[in-house]
């Protein structure tokens, strides 16, 4: 925990601070229904509907009074973030599985918001990714792959029926992530893969502006001062710097640094999961080694696991460390000679 | 009918001091081997098996055991017992030994075998002793056919699955779907169901005994 002063006024309840994150979700949430079409819409109403329904149902059951908690948004950000996370057009059930994990297990299971250890809506994002990993793989192809985006009454359709009408297959793809590592494990030429449609200028195509987009919100939380520039700063340097040397050792085997920073989730990781401010470290310097580290895992997992992307397994990751990392970064307090714990001692 | 220390034990091993939910010991089988009813009861049977000689042979010979080297003396005994637990398994469930693997052998280095031996045998009548295994044992067993269910229904869909391991192939028809056309949910097979289920199952318990004490 940081040292005093807080400051509480109206201007930043818990409720406003929500309010201005989902704000600033708001142009890639545009960006990705420009490019990859209106089933994002349907993702984010549906992990919405069931979170509030998940989180109304276990206040019920612990007798704690609704209306507070409920207001306070906190459970939508949670929703959205995982809504985002997740593929679009997938079956219903796999966004009630997953806000069920976000919610119920990683949330509230813990003691509520502000008990939680890990992010909640990585949480969901993690059960998810290891109990369907063909359905996690199968994202909305973005124009110009696919030959249509759905529109909004097929993506319901999608959504609700599964396969039932019209075929998914016409609108999903690998994302880029994806594609680069599969086909280099066999052994195709990087400049042959990187000429696929799939791939843009930097990152997926579509998605690098989607992650434009999430850069321009994020910046735009940093600049209301919502939050500090110290963990998207270091996630995205640790992204860059390991993506970068691996690039340098072996640009046949490794993706360049640009690819990796606006592709999969790095973007919306850095401004909006990493910054979690009740998961994350809250001394300025424990922030930047636990960003700058979640940055290095990413890459180190997107490169060498077995999983389409890494943000997420590296968030809850460094969230186990984060007890250890504030502990040793206690700033010095007036009057000792030094921080942290020898400071204690 | 039985004495009050008698019940007293039998209440300790299956509920108040129940290993699984309570001592939290013999973690390692507990989550390991707990992804299905079957592999569960059949390790949970047999790890009760060794407790039970175990725990009778050491309190047999307590008064004779030095002190300073009982702990050596104890593993010893367990570990002899374990090999002939192993190898009766190799002879006659050959399929099932194949599956449970080295988690039959790691049974010697259980903890809760060692500290029914060391907290209670060596100090017990031989009687006693043999209960006490026997019931921590059973207590032992039922968290992990619980926890087994629980995984095998969420994860599977469903019950006894792989019963012709243990029983022969006319077992085959014996396994129960609870629920058809299940998908399966990977993630409760997979090592973190074993610990969500563990710590719903504590939950649970714990909520059980305040319930019990208003």
């Amino acid at each position: 925990m940081n040292g005093s002063p807080y400051i509480l006024s109206e201007n930043n309840s818990v409720t406003l601070v929500m309010l201005k994150v989902l704000a600033a979700l708001i142009p890639g949430v545009i960006a990705q229904v420009w490019f990859f079409g209106p089933g994002i819409l349907v993702s984010l109403l549906l992990c919405g509907a069931f979170a509030i329904g998940f989180e109304a149902f276990i206040l019920l059951m612990r007798g704690i009074p609704l209306k507070p908690f409920l207001s306070d948004g906190s459970v939508l950000v949670t929703a959205c973030l995982l809504a985002l996370a997740l593929p679009t057009l997938a079956p219903w059930w796999l966004y009630l599985l997953g806000v069920f994990f976000a919610v119920a297990v990683a949330k509230h299971l813990y003691g509520g918001l502000g008990q939680n250890p890990f992010n909640p809506a990585m949480v969901g994002y993690a059960a998810l990714i290891i109990s369907f990993p063909l359905a996690m793989t199968q994202w909305a192809a973005p124009l110009g792959v696919a030959q249509a985006t759905p529109n909004l009454w097929e993506a319901f359709d999608l959504v609700f029926a599964g396969a039932g009408s019209i075929s998914p297959d016409a609108y999903t793809s690998a994302t880029a992530l994806d594609t680069w590592k599969t086909q280099v494990r066999l052994g195709k030429d990087a400049a042959d893969i990187l000429g696929q449609p799939i791939f843009g200028w930097a990152g997926g195509r579509g998605q690098e502006i989607v992650a434009s987009m999430y850069l321009v919100g994020g910046l735009l939380l940093v600049s209301n001062r919502l939050i500090t520039w110290h963990i998207p700063f270091a996630f995205l340097a640790g992204i860059a710097a390991t993506a970068g040397l691996l690039h340098l050792l072996d640009p046949a085997l490794h993706a360049s640094p640009l690819f990796h920073l606006f592709s999969g989730g790095a973007m919306l990781g850095a401004f909006f999961i990493a910054t979690d401010p009740v998961t994350a470290a809250s001394t300025p310097r424990g922030k930047l080694i636990y960003a700058g580290l979640a940055g290095f895992l990413t890459v180190i997992i997107r490169t060498f696991g077995g999983y389409p992307d890494g943000v997420a397994f590296a968030v809850l990751l460094m969230n186990v460390a984060v007890p250890f990392i504030d502990a040793y970064t206690q700033p010095r307090v007036f009057g000792h000679k030094h921080g942290g714990k020898r400071g204690k001692a | 009918m039985f004495s009050q220390e008698t019940r007293d034990i039998i209440t300790n091993g299956l509920w108040k001091q129940n290993p699984g939910l309570v001592q939290i010991l013999g973690m390692c089988p507990l989550l390991a081997i707990s992804s299905n009813v079957v592999n569960a009861l059949s390790l949970g049977l047999a790890t009760t098996l060794v407790m039970a000689i175990a725990s009778g042979s050491v309190a047999v010979i307590r008064n004779i055991i030095p002190h300073e080297i009982r702990i050596p003396v104890f593993v010893l005994i367990i570990a002899a017992l374990v090999t002939v637990v192993e190898l009766a398994m190799h002879a006659w469930v050959h399929a099932l030994y194949i599956v449970l693997g080295v988690f039959i052998p790691l049974i010697t280095t259980n903890c809760i075998v060692l500290a029914r031996v060391e907290a209670f045998a060596s100090k017990r009548a031989t009687g006693h002793s043999v209960l006490d295994a026997t019931m921590m044992g059973l207590g032992l067993t039922g968290v992990l056919v619980t926890l087994g269910a629980l995984r095998e229904i969420v994860g599977k869909g469903t019950l006894l699955s792989g019963i012709d391991l243990a029983l022969g192939p006319m077992a085959k028809d014996w396994v129960i779907p609870v629920i058809p056309d299940y998908h399966g949910l990977l993630i409760a097979i997979l090592p973190p169901g074993a610990f969500i289920g563990l710590g719903l199952l504590i939950a649970w318990r714990n909520w059980m005994q305040e319930r019990r004490a208003r």
